[in-house]
């Protein structure tokens, strides 16, 4: 009987030696653990042994089964995983397909690049004012210290509205900077308390126009963004330390600037700000044009007729203002060299961004 | 304004300092350097000084002052001449094809050497025949059978201007061998002169500038004249018609000049400033000009005094009469309009003042004596009448930015004395001026707190009245309670203002001279202002984002339209309305001659545009348009437009759906903007000419309309090259940004379990589908707790002119497990009721 257990046993691990598949390891399973398994028959006949044999068998069956039944949970486990090996390698997919296309929206690169700075400015305290687009002569030039026939009106080109009305003091203009939203916001402050008015600091965001021809580097309208202080303790050092350090958060903190004299009506004194061309370190590229800077914005104490004209009292107050043209710092900062794509709105540019 | 280093230098010493140093310095004081253009004298060797840069320097070996001793003729060729040059070193025979040389040839040694400009073999230099500016060296080569191996130059080939016509004849004083860089190596400063500027339009004003900035003497030039001959007061009258228009006239006689050519230091400075010299006396009044500032003019006296016939000669300066002409010395017949200033005589208009000369009394080769004008004008009135006339010039270019009265001495003084110089005669020993009103200087009082107070910073009074007195301001410090600084500013400066705005204009300067860069960074120290927000702006932008997470691209477009682009949103069936809009008057094209009334017009511009490149196309636009409002400025309301068209789907690699965008995508995109806005919309079947009649809803809240959106009329379809129908809506966003709920409430999330449930009603094809849904939403009640339709089913199984819609509904109860009974009952509810209300039959 002994002698049967162990030839059951060598039999049934050499058949399962050879099993590779699943239905085969199943068919092994019924043949050698199954009710009719060789194994259960010896336990089957056990009652015809003699009593000093039957422990000695029943003991050795038990082994010969448990054998059997370990050696095909090993199996099993080699066969499942021989079968999830063959099915992961069948199921291998081109991973370098492209994935299935959804309809992207995105914002115009004007307005992600006016948010940027409009954010950052918000962040240094300086709220969004916006004002209209069509302007009086008035508001436009004349309260901005820019009279009829003034010289400085050469420095902007500009759009006029028909309305019958030939006297330049009198016309209705496109206009041609935000600035005249300085004189609406700081009328409109002033009015709150005209004794003591409040402290102004906003930002001036929006569309201006210029009447020029469009070409690649000159367009007929484009966004402005001023920026306004007003305080009674505002000087030309705040100036440059504000504005260097919204350069520090636009362009990097390492970004260095540079103040040059220049002329505008509404400030006194005005100034050129430059950015250290942040394409080549200053070295000088063709960004640059060689310089190794860039012309950023242009800013200023607010002219003392100007505060005046806005109901600020310039003898107690003071403040500084400064503009820029967010596209110019867009189209330094993506090397785009062809204004006219912004308002193209080809979707080929618009999905860059 | 181009102004040569070398014309600086006699004013303030600056050739000790390198060329880009001296342009950084004007630049940082608000003189910008636009181009700095060599003429002789080496460039910077490094690339990195920020400035732009062009023209060449002369080689000290190679490029040196000759003289010519004898010009004789080519043996082979006419127009070709071989010159006996010395260069200082050896004889060389150097073959020119100079037109002014030919003059001397044949002649045999000549009795006075020429001076020119020679280069040497190796010399690199300007190709004298080449269109514009290209680099030559000089090489060793046979023409027409003689060697040639270098050259005699003219202008264009030393970079000094175009000019080709011949050789350059340098003045007497030149030294055969000296290096030509020496003699008159130079380099150009193109400066941008801003409008507060005007007083640095002129060689004195930066050299005053420098002077200021580099802390160095101004050296003032010296004109000695030597006069004699009658006098000219009582012989010359002047009368200034309008002190307003003409703030001084001033004149000056000098008698029997010889007109020939300026020397030639004069002709190449005009030259290097862009000017052309013309003759000895013309060249004095324009290199004044350029010298001092004030502009002048020359008139032939003997025509005035023929023209006066032996009594005193009367110059009188008014506005033009109306119909009035003027034969400007550029051969024009002008017309003349009332805002013109003339300078006359008795007998009729002599000059259109400030800005061109009149003809017949203007010099010729053979006047002899000369009236010379200095005269001031209002620069607003120079600067019309030179549009108008369309006459820019070197003149106006000043007048027309301010030329002050007291300017007017020092220029007439100047310019007798050059054409003395350049011309000999005799200079009358008096001048007449009339100068009715000089104008008043103002007096600024600075403390130093008002100078802490503008620019942040402590400057003693004593330094910023140096710094001043640099640019000859007159100062005095005045010690009373507090220290005051009493300014005057120099007879020449126009831009200083009185009272707090001097000060201003002062504080400028100062910040000026003590340097931009010295003032140190400091952080705004004022309370920060009350924070008001933007809650319009911030809802604008919020729109932007969520059509944007819906797939939609954003354009901008031009504000600028024309009315034909607009009316494309109609059928060409329909006449034209007669539209009113906010015009340009000076549009720079047809097509952009107003300004928009309608966005959607502008956005499908762009959809078309687009049309070939994408499949798809989803886009929006927020922005304002402009209607036009009598007697007040436009009203510039925003509206917010869409366009979708092309493809649902985009085509991927294994999936190819071929749907449409429809109405239904359309709305889609709506109802989720309205609903992320929890605005509470209903939609209408609406009637516009733009849309097709069965594809077009109005947006509505309450009674309000917010807009309309829908697929295109065929016949606006048709107006446009578009390759799949065109859904657009068009909305009021100042109406929705209105409507926006401060607040809005929110349901309690349920923890018990739903039950799901569909159901197909069968209404009339007519019955509108919200109808449907808001019945069952109302009969529901608060256990139902959605209700989505996902099925419309038309077919004979339902009957003719039936439609079967198809809900999927979920019961839930917010406070215990609902029953299949408790469903039924709800669901028996909304059965009965649609039943009732629209003829409903539940679709077994
Ligand atoms: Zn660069």
């Amino acid at each position: 009987m002994l002698q049967k257990l162990a030839q059951i046993e060598e039999e049934a691990l050499a058949a399962l030696a050879n099993i590779q598949d699943e239905a085969a390891l199943e068919a092994w399973r019924i043949a050698n653990m199954g009710r009719s398994a060789p194994v259960m028959s010896v336990f089957s006949q056990m009652g015809a042994l003699s009593k000093e044999e039957r422990p000695l068998v029943g003991q050795r069956a038990n082994q010969v089964k448990l054998a059997i039944e370990s050696a095909f949970a090993q199996k099993a486990e080699e066969v499942k995983q021989a079968a999830l090996q063959k099915s992961l390698a069948s199921e291998r997919l081109d991973v370098t397909l492209p994935g299935r296309p959804l309809r992207q929206g995105r914002l115009h690169p004007a307005t992600q690049n006016l948010r940027r700075i409009l954010s950052i400015l918000g962040e240094m305290g300086f709220q969004v004012y916006t004002s209209r687009e069509v302007e009086s002569d008035e508001y436009n030039f004349q309260l901005l210290n820019i009279p009829p026939y003034h010289p400085a009106r050469e420095m902007q080109d500009t759009f006029y509205i028909e309305t019958g009305v030939t006297e330049e003091a009198e016309r209705q203009v496109l206009r041609t900077h935000t600035s005249p939203g300085q004189i609406r916001a700081m009328r409109q402050f002033a009015a709150e308390n005209p004794p003591n008015p409040p402290e102004i600091r906003i930002a001036l965001p929006g569309m201006v126009y210029r009447f020029e021809q469009i070409t690649s580097r000159s367009e007929v309208q484009f966004n402005q963004v001023e920026g306004l202080v007003v305080g009674k303790n505002i000087t030309f050092g705040d100036l440059k330390g504000t504005l260097a350090e919204f350069v520090r958060r636009m362009f990097g903190r390492s970004a260095k600037t540079r103040f040059r004299a220049s002329y505008f009506p509404f400030t006194e004194p005005s100034a050129e700000m430059d950015v250290e061309c942040f394409v080549c370190g200053g070295k000088g590229c063709g960004v640059c044009k060689k310089s190794g800077w860039l012309e950023i914005l242009g800013c200023g104490m607010v002219h003392p007729t100007v505060l005046q004209n806005g109901g600020y009292d310039p003898a107690v107050y003071s403040g500084f203002a400064f503009g820029m043209g967010p596209e110019r710092q867009l189209m330094l900062r993506h090397k785009i060299t062809d204004i006219r794509y912004l308002w193209g709105n080809d979707m080929r540019f618009l999905e860059q961004f | 304004m181009k102004l040569p280093l070398s014309w600086i230098n006699e004013f303030v010493q600056i050739d000790d300092i390198p060329v880009v140093e001296v342009a950084r310095l004007l630049t940082a004081a608000g003189l910008e350097i636009d181009d700095i253009r060599f003429a002789g004298l080496p460039l910077p060797d490094r690339d990195d000084h920020g400035f732009k840069v062009s023209g060449i320097a002369w080689d000290k070996e190679k490029i040196v002052v000759a003289e010519i001793r004898a010009v004789n003729p080519h043996p082979n060729a006419d127009r070709l001449t071989l010159c006996e040059l010395f260069d200082g070193e050896k004889l060389h025979t150097v073959l020119t094809g100079a037109p002014n040389l030919h003059p001397y040839k044949g002649q045999g040694t000549l009795p006075q050497p020429i001076k020119v400009a020679y280069a040497k073999e190796g010399a690199t230099i300007y190709d004298g025949h080449a269109e514009g500016l290209s680099l030559t060296t000089l090489k060793r080569a046979k023409i027409r059978g003689v060697e040639s191996y270098s050259m005699v130059c003219s202008e264009k080939e030393l970079g000094i201007s175009e000019e080709h016509e011949g050789v350059i004849f340098l003045d007497e004083d030149a030294q055969a061998g000296t290096p030509l860089t020496d003699y008159m190596g130079d380099a150009v400063l193109e400066i941008s002169i801003l409008p507060n500027h005007a007083r640095n339009t002129s060689v004195m004003g930066i050299a005053r500038e420098l002077a200021a900035l580099t802390g160095r003497q101004m050296k003032k030039p010296q004109s000695p004249l030597q006069t004699g001959g009658e006098a000219i007061g009582g012989r010359l009258h002047i009368r200034i018609g309008d002190p307003a228009l003409n703030s001084r006239f001033m004149a000056g006689l000098i008698r029997g000049v010889t007109m020939r050519p300026s020397p030639y230091w004069v002709q190449r400075r005009l030259r290097l400033c862009g000017m052309r010299p013309i003759s000895n006396i013309v060249d004095a009044t324009n290199y004044t000009m350029l010298e001092i500032g004030q502009p002048l003019h020359a008139f032939d006296h003997s025509i005035l005094q023929q023209r006066a016939a032996g009594t005193p000669i009367t110059i009188l300066t008014r506005t033009a009469t109306p119909g009035e002409t003027l034969l400007t010395l550029d051969g024009v017949t002008r017309k003349l309009t009332e805002t013109n200033v003339l300078v006359c005589d008795e007998h009729g208009a002599l000059s259109l003042a400030g800005v061109m000369g009149g003809a017949e009394s203007e010099i010729n080769d053979h006047t002899a004596d000369i009236l010379l004008e200095a005269a001031a004008w209002n620069f607003i009135n120079i600067r019309k009448t030179a549009n108008q006339h369309n006459l820019p010039s070197e003149a106006s270019y000043r007048f027309s930015r301010g030329v002050h009265p007291s300017l007017a001495e020092e220029g007439l003084r100047r310019c007798l004395y050059w054409m003395q110089q350049w011309s000999g005669g005799q200079i009358a020993p008096d001048t007449v001026d009339e100068y009715p009103q000089p104008p008043h200087t103002p007096t600024i009082h600075i403390t130093s707190q008002d100078i802490r107070r503008a620019l942040g910073i402590q400057i003693p009074l004593p330094q910023a009245k140096t710094l001043l007195e640099g640019l000859e301001f007159q100062c005095e410090i005045r010690s009373s309670e507090v220290e005051t600084l009493v300014v005057t500013p120099p007879p020449f400066r126009m831009d200083i203002g009185e009272g707090i705005t001097g000060i201003a204009d002062v504080m400028e300067e100062i910040a000026r001279l003590y340097g931009y860069d010295n003032i140190p960074e400091t952080r705004l120290a004022d309370p920060l202002p009350p924070q008001r927000g933007n809650p319009s702006l911030e809802a604008e932008e919020k729109i932007r984002n969520l059509l944007a997470g819906l797939g939609l691209q954003e354009v901008i477009t031009y504000r600028m339209t024309s009315p034909e682009v607009e009316a494309k949103l109609l059928p060409s069936n329909l006449p034209t309305p007669h539209t009113e809009y906010v015009r340009l008057a000076n549009p720079i094209a047809p097509e952009k001659r107003v300004l928009r009334r309608s966005l959607l017009a502008s956005l499908l511009g762009i959809a078309e545009k687009n049309n070939r490149l994408r499949e798809t196309l989803a886009l929006f636009e927020i922005g304002a348009i402009y209607l036009p409002q009598t007697g007040d400025l436009p009203a510039e309301p925003r509206r917010l437009a869409i366009s979708l068209s092309g493809k649902r789907y985009p085509n991927g690699w294994d999936e190819k759906p071929a749907a449409k965008l429809d109405f239904y995508d359309l709305k889609g995109i709506l109802e989720a903007l309205f609903g992320v806005l929890h605005l509470n919309i209903t939609y209408a079947p609406a009637e516009n000419p733009t849309y097709h009649p069965g594809k077009c809803a109005a947006v509505k809240m309450a009674e309000t309309t917010l807009g309309v959106f829908g697929e295109l009329h065929p016949l606006v379809q048709e107006n446009y090259d578009f390759s799949a129908p065109m859904l657009a809506a068009d909305l009021d966003l100042e109406a929705i940004l209105h409507a926006l709920p401060g607040g809005y409430p929110l349901q309690a999330v349920s923890e018990y379990p739903p039950i799901y449930e569909d159901i197909a009603l069968i209404v009339e094809e007519d019955t509108p589908a919200e109808k449907v849904e808001a019945l069952i939403r109302q009969t529901g009640g608060k256990m139902l707790e959605e209700v989505r339709l996902f099925d419309v089913f038309r077919g004979e199984q339902i009957g003719a002119g039936k439609k079967s819609l198809a809900y999927a509904l979920v019961y839930r109860s917010p406070e215990g497990t609902l029953t299949d009974k408790d469903s039924a009952q709800i669901r028996n509810r909304i059965v009965r009721r649609l039943e009732n209300e629209t003829g409903a039959k539940l679709r077994s």
